[in-house]
C-alpha cells in the first residue's frame, strides 16, 4: 500500500516536471528570434507584410500567448511536436526514425560500462593496493578530464585510419550485400569504436563506485561468516557480496540518463552515428529550432521516465527504501 | 627539533588556513597540479605578448608537420600556426570555463542557502526548481540557448553556469540543514541578528569547505563543457578555443591527426590538474574525510 502511494505522488511529480519541461520549451520558442512564418517566407525567397500575416493567422501565432500554449501541449499529448520545414517531415517522425540507433548504442555502452566497471571495481576491491587497483585510479582521472569528443577522435584515428579494423563512420555499409548475419557483423563492427567512447565516460565512474562499495562489503560480518564456513575467495566475492555491492552501481547507472543525452551527442557527431545526437546537432547547425526543441522535450522526457523507474525498481528489490517518500 | 622550527609549528597549529596550506602540501599530486595549472594561467594571460603569431593568419602552407619550418606544433588546414593557437584559446577557456563555475556557485549557494534556511515550502518550492534542472539534458539545453540566443561569449558562459549549479545546490543545502541547528547560530539569532546576516555572516562561512572544494571541481567541468559546445560550433567565431581548433580540424585527421591531439592534451592537462588541485583542497579543508 505504501509502495503505491509512493509510486503515485512520485509520477504526480514527474507529470508537472513534464509540463514544465513543456513550458520552457514553448517560452523558448516564444522568445526566439524568429517564427515559422519568417522560415517559410525565407525558404521562399521572401515575403510580404500581407502574406507574412496571413501565414501567422494560418499557423495560429497571432492567438494570445496562454492559447498558442495551450494548443502546443495538446498538441505534444498527441505526439505532435511540430514541423521541421528544414527535413520536411514531421518533427516526430523524425525523432522516432532515429531512436533505434541511439538505443542501440546508448544501451550497449551503458551494459559495456557497467559490465567492465564492476569487473575492475571488485578486482581492485580484493586488491587495494594491486595493478588493477592503480589502473582504476588512473581511469577515474582520464575519464573526468579527458573530453569525450576527443578520446572518440583519437580511438578513430587509432584503430580506424592507422589500424584499418574498424570503419569511419556510419552505422552500416550500404553497398554490403547479403543475410541478416552479415549485416549483423557489419553493424557491430561500426558499433565498436563509439561503444567503447561513450562507455569511457562512465567506466570510471562505475569502477570507482564499485571498488568502495566492494571494500566496504568485503569488511562486513556476513562476508566474514562465509569465509568462516569455508568457502572460497571467489565464491564469497561473486555469491554474496557482489550482490550486495551491486545496488549503490545500479542506482548511480540509473541517475546517469541526462550526461548519456549529453555524451551520445558528442560521440555520435564524432562517430556520424545516425541517431538523435547526430540529429540535434545537424538541426542547430540548420538553425531549426522545433527539432531542436522536439529532440530536448524528447530526451527530457526519456530523463524524467529512467528516473522514476530506477527509483521504482528500487524499491522493489531493496525493502529498506521502500518506506521513503 | 631547532627552535626556530617549533616556533614554526606553534604558529600553524595557530592559524587554520596555514594548517590547510601544510595538508595541502603533504598531497603531492596536488602540488605539481597546483604548478601546472599557475603555468597554464600564465600562458593564457601573458602567452599571446611571448609568443605574438597572430592565430587567425595564415603562415605557412597547411598541413605542416610539427618541428618543421620553425612551427612548433605545425599548422592546422588554414595554414595557422597551432602553437599560437593553442596558447590563445587558453584564455578563453579558461575566461569561461572560471566564470561558468562562479556564475553556477552564485546561483547554486543561493538557492540552497535559501532552502536550506527557511525550509517549510521555500525549500520544497526551490529544490522541485533544483529537480527540474537536474532532469533537463545538460549539453543538450545549453546548446538550444546558444544556438537560440546567439553564440556570444557571455551567453555561452550563462548556458553553461544555468545548467551546472544543481550540485552545489544540493551541497549549499545539506549543510546549511546541518549548520542552523547547532549552538552557535541559535545563539547568534537569540542576540536578534537579521535573517540575512545569520545566512550569509554566520551559517555560509561555516558551510564552505565543501562548497569550494566542488567550485573548483566545476571550473573543470565548465572548461570541458566549453570544449564541448564549441567543438560542434557553437561558439563566438571570433575567438579561438581549444574545443573549436578540434572542432574545425576534425574533417582533417587524415592528413593531420596533430591538429587534434595536441590541443585536446591542452583540455586534458588542464581540466585534470583542476582535479588534482580539488583533491588536495579536499584533503585540505575536510581532514576528517581523509582519514577513512
Amino acid at each position: 500500500m505504501k509502495f503505491l502511494q509512493t509510486t503515485l505522488t512520485r509520477v504526480f511529480y514527474a507529470i508537472l516536471l513534464l509540463i514544465a519541461v513543456l513550458v520552457l520549451n514553448f517560452s523558448l520558442m516564444h522568445l526566439a528570434p524568429g517564427d515559422v512564418a519568417d522560415t517559410i517566407s525565407q525558404s521562399m525567397g521572401g515575403a510580404d507584410q500581407e502574406l507574412l500575416d496571413q501565414i501567422r493567422a494560418d499557423y495560429g501565432l497571432d492567438q494570445p500567448f496562454l492559447v498558442q500554449l495551450g494548443r502546443y501541449i495538446g498538441g505534444v499529448l498527441h505526439f505532435d511536436l511540430g514541423f521541421s520545414f528544414f527535413y520536411n517531415q514531421p518533427v516526430s517522425q523524425l525523432i522516432i526514425e532515429r531512436i533505434p540507433a541511439t538505443l542501440l548504442l546508448v544501451v550497449s555502452a551503458q551494459l559495456l560500462a557497467l559490465f567492465v566497471g564492476v569487473l575492475l571495481g571488485v578486482m581492485s576491491a580484493r586488491k587495494p593496493n594491486g595493478i588493477t587497483s592503480h589502473f582504476v585510479t588512473f581511469l577515474a582521472l582520464f575519464g573526468y578530464s579527458a573530453p569525450v569528443f576527443w578520446t572518440g577522435i583519437l580511438l578513430l584515428i587509432g584503430f580506424s585510419l592507422k589500424i584499418q579494423w574498424f570503419p569511419v563512420a556510419g552505422m552500416q555499409d550500404v553497398t554490403i550485400e547479403g543475410g541478416f548475419w552479415v549485416h549483423f557483423v557489419d553493424v557491430a563492427r561500426h558499433l565498436v569504436l563509439p561503444m567503447i567512447t561513450l562507455s569511457s565516460i562512465f567506466l570510471a565512474l562505475y569502477s570507482r563506485l564499485s571498488r568502495a562499495t566492494m571494500m566496504e562489503v568485503l569488511g562486513s560480518d556476513y562476508v566474514r561468516t562465509a569465509k568462516a564456513k569455508g568457502l572460497t575467495s571467489n565464491q564469497v566475492v561473486y555469491k554474496h557480496a557482489l550482490k550486495n555491492a551491486l545496488s549503490p552501481v545500479i542506482t548511480l547507472a540509473g541517475l546517469q540518463f541526462s550526461a548519456v543525452v549529453s555524451g551520445a551527442v558528442l560521440v555520435e557527431t564524432v562517430f556520424s552515428w545516425p541517431g538523435l545526437g547526430t540529429l540535434a546537432f545537424q538541426s542547430i547547425i540548420a538553425r531549426d529550432t522545433p527539432t531542436i526543441l522536439g529532440i530536448l522535450f524528447f530526451s527530457a522526457l526519456v530523463v524524467i521516465l529512467g528516473n522514476l523507474l530506477t527509483d521504482m525498481a528500487l524499491r522493489l528489490v531493496d525493502p529498506r527504501m521502500r518506506g521513503r517518500g | 627539533m631547532s627552535d626556530l622550527d617549533q616556533q614554526h609549528s606553534i604558529e600553524k597549529a595557530q592559524s587554520p588556513f596555514a594548517e590547510a596550506w601544510d595538508m595541502f602540501l603533504r598531497n603531492h599530486a596536488a602540488v605539481v597540479a597546483l604548478v601546472f595549472l599557475l603555468l597554464i594561467v600564465l600562458t593564457a594571460i601573458f602567452g599571446p605578448y611571448i609568443y605574438p603569431t597572430d592565430p587567425f593568419e595564415m603562415v605557412w602552407a597547411p598541413f605542416s608537420p610539427p618541428g618543421q619550418e620553425g612551427f612548433l606544433l605545425g599548422t592546422d588546414y588554414l595554414g595557422r600556426d597551432l602553437l599560437a593557437m593553442i596558447i590563445n584559446g587558453a584564455k578563453v577557456s579558461l575566461l569561461i570555463g572560471l566564470s561558468a563555475a562562479i556564475v553556477s556557485v552564485v546561483i547554486g549557494v543561493t538557492v540552497g542557502a535559501l532552502a536550506g534556511f527557511y525550509r517549510g515550502w521555500v525549500e520544497e518550492v526551490l529544490m522541485r526548481i533544483t529537480e527540474f534542472f537536474q532532469v533537463l539534458p545538460t549539453l543538450l539545453f545549453s546548446m538550444v540557448l546558444v544556438a537560440l540566443f546567439g553564440a556570444s561569449l557571455p551567453m555561452i558562459t550563462f548556458a553553461i553556469g544555468i545548467v551546472s549549479w544543481t550540485a552545489v545546490a544540493r551541497i549549499t543545502r545539506s549543510e546549511f540543514l546541518r549548520i542552523r541547528e547547532l549552538e552557535y547560530v541559535t545563539a547568534s539569532r537569540a542576540s536578534g541578528v537579521s535573517n540575512m546576516r545569520l545566512m550569509f555572516g554566520v551559517i555560509l562561512p561555516n558551510a564552505l569547505p565543501p562548497i569550494i572544494v566542488q567550485s573548483a571541481l566545476m571550473v573543470g567541468s565548465a572548461i570541458l563543457f566549453e570544449a564541448g559546445l564549441s567543438f560542434l560550433g557553437l561558439t563566438d567565431p571570433n575567438v579561438v578555443s581549444w574545443g573549436q581548433i578540434i572542432g574545425s580540424n576534425r574533417q582533417y585527421i587524415l592528413d593531420a591527426g596533430y591538429t587534434v591531439t595536441f590541443p585536446g592534451i591542452a583540455i586534458f592537462v588542464t581540466v585534470l590538474a583542476i582535479s588534482l588541485v580539488g583533491d588536495g583542497l579536499n584533503d585540505a579543508l575536510n581532514p576528517k574525510l581523509r582519514q577513512r
